[in-house]
């Protein structure tokens, strides 16, 4: 009896989950039908299997390019955010002072900042920038990072202090009394030892930065440089009412989150929690 | 010597990311105030004209603006009920040892992964085309029609994407907070003969309070910031009726072109952020308990 009800439970469970996720099911199944056969019945499964959507969708959709530009953006920001923000909050984490203080005050303060306050005079600053300064801060990708890595630095910053703060100082004490430079003893001892709260932030941030639109919408007006949310946005606005295409498309934004999902699932699901308890 | 040699090492170790920082988030906000005393219409070549709080007073007069936040209360108070309860009924079901438990969480939280934008135009379809579908089958046309055509609805359709979104990231926090909870506590209540009603309300949810706090805190900021979901979903139609806060600043400045009236829109948005999130985390902090 126990056993019955048990087996149920999960039966009722794996429905439920499969419910959950039936949008993506029938996104995948349209990608695949012509018109005639989408209208027939949105959610039979298709008579047969052509990918000719998907070779038309990626092409519409300069599907590789924006893959690349997405892949270029999200990786180098977040390994600078990575490098800078662990450096940044150990030394004010171990120093005493009331600057370190303020500066890591500062940084949580601004975490309350909604980006929509600071969108419209960060554009002016960058134009400033370029025109002033020469340096490209629009419409490039390394404009792109440089305004990633400023808008992921605070939470990097505060969940590496916290994590800092937890680990006793005797091993770098020991080190500098070896005769160790900071760097050294920040990239040999320090660094290895913030592994779990490195992969936590990395996957916070890809999550973050490989799925914003709004930021890339503003600094990249270029075709060549779109990002897949950019590429997808203008996508739609070509192709709406071409739902078997747009399913596509839509499928095809989608894999490299799924491949992204099943290599790292573990690691993403601990680093959320890890992320949030801080 | 040495304390020179500190000093240089700080600097090192800082200013890059430091002076990043500054330019990207500390000076925009700065100049953001200013912007937000004049009017200007983002010509470089025309003048910013100083007129005080002029824009501020502009703001409540603002019939659409206001229509926006009445919006986004809503949307936000909804979709935090709908969020929070489906993320801990999730939790629940899936730290109910079972064999499934672990392919069932890792369902759950897929669609968390696939962005805003994306998310939008799935559900854009599957309320155009599917729901007419399953109308037209089942003859339920009042329940199962194009729920973004409708001003009422549209709303409704937003709640329901952002919850599909989000209550997966909520089970995952939930979950460590459950998990945090001893046996021994469960299984104490269990023999002093605490039904499952009384074992979740009397020891599972004081316990959990902490999660509570952070995942109150992420939909509550979440919800008042969408953007991306309303952007593919409903374009803030129909006849504005789903535009939100964020959309409507977002107009006002690039769409309109009233970049100091948009900026006043800009810090309100700042302060009402602020204010809710910090007092829901003062609120149900102090509702924590210690073990």
């Amino acid at each position: 009896m126990k056993k019955a009800s048990r087996a149920l439970f999960e039966v009722l469970l794996v429905v439920l989950a499969l419910a959950f996720l039936s949008p993506i099911y029938i996104m995948v199944v349209n990608s695949f039908k012509n018109r005639a056969e989408l209208y027939e019945s949105a959610l039979a499964l298709p008579h047969s299997i052509s990918f000719q959507y998907y070779a038309q969708a990626m092409a519409k959709m300069d599907f590789f390019t924006a893959f690349l530009n997405s892949l270029t953006i999200t990786v180098t920001s977040v390994a600078i955010v990575v490098v800078l923000a662990s450096m940044t909050a150990w030394m004010l984490a171990r120093t005493e002072h009331k600057l370190s203080k303020f500066i890591f005050m500062v940084f949580v303060a601004t975490m309350l900042i909604p980006f929509q306050t600071i969108m419209m005079p960060l554009m002016q600053v960058m134009d400033w920038i370029r025109t002033h300064l020469h340096i490209p801060m629009l419409n490039t990708r390394g404009g792109l990072i440089y305004m990633n890595i400023g808008f992921h630095a605070s939470m990097a910053v505060f969940l590496y202090h916290g994590f800092v703060k937890s680990i006793p100082v005797a091993l770098e004490e020991a080190a500098t009394l070896d005769g160790c430079s900071k760097f050294g003893l920040f990239w040999k001892i320090v660094f290895p030892m913030l592994t779990t709260i490195t992969v936590t932030i990395a996957i916070l941030d890809v999550m973050a930065m490989w799925n914003d639109y709004l930021l890339p919408s503003l600094v990249l007006s270029d075709k060549s440089l779109r990002t897949i949310p950019l590429s997808t946005f203008y996508f739609f606005g070509e192709f709406t009412i071409v739902w078997n295409l747009a399913m596509a498309g839509l499928t095809l934004t989608i894999i490299p989150v799924v491949v992204f999902y099943v290599f790292a699932q573990k690691y993403i699901i601990k680093g959320i929690a890890a992320g949030a308890v801080k | 010597m040495n304390k020179t040699k500190d000093r240089a090492w700080f600097a090192v170790f800082t200013v890059p990311l430091l002076f990043i920082f500054t330019t990207v988030v500390i000076i925009p906000f700065i100049i953001g105030i200013f912007y937000s005393f004049v009017t200007w219409d983002g010509i470089p070549a025309n003048p910013k004209v100083f007129v005080g709080v002029d824009n501020y007073i502009q703001i409540f007069k603002d019939q659409r603006f206001m229509a926006s936040a009445w919006h986004t209360v809503k949307f936000t108070v909804l979709a935090l009920l709908s969020v929070n309860v489906l993320g801990l009924v999730f939790s629940l079901l899936v730290t109910s040892k079972l064999r499934v438990s672990n392919a069932a969480r890792t369902m759950f939280f897929m669609p968390n992964l696939i962005g805003g934008l994306i998310l939008g135009y799935i559900w854009q379809f599957l309320f155009t085309d599917a729901m007419e579908f399953v109308g037209d089958k089942t003859g339920l046309h009042h329940v199962f029609f194009n729920w973004l055509l409708n001003p009422q609805f549209a709303l409704y359709a937003m709640v329901i994407v952002f919850t599909w979104q989000m209550a997966g990231y909520t089970m995952i926090i939930y979950i460590a907070g459950i998990q945090g909870i001893p046996d021994e506590m469960i299984e104490a209540a269990k023999v002093d003969g605490a039904n499952l009603w009384q074992r979740i309300t009397r020891i599972i949810f004081p316990l959990l309070m902490p999660a509570f706090t952070i995942c109150l805190f992420m939909t509550l900021s979440g919800a008042f910031k969408i953007y991306d979901v309303n952007l593919s979903l409903t374009k803030g139609g129909p006849n504005n009726a789903t535009e939100m806060f964020a959309m409507n600043i977002f107009n006002e400045i690039f769409g309109y072109g009233r970049y100091g009236l948009g900026q006043a829109k800009a810090i309100v948005f700042f302060l009402v952020v602020a204010i809710l999130t910090l007092t829901q985390v003062a609120i149900t902090k102090k509702r924590e308990v210690q073990m």
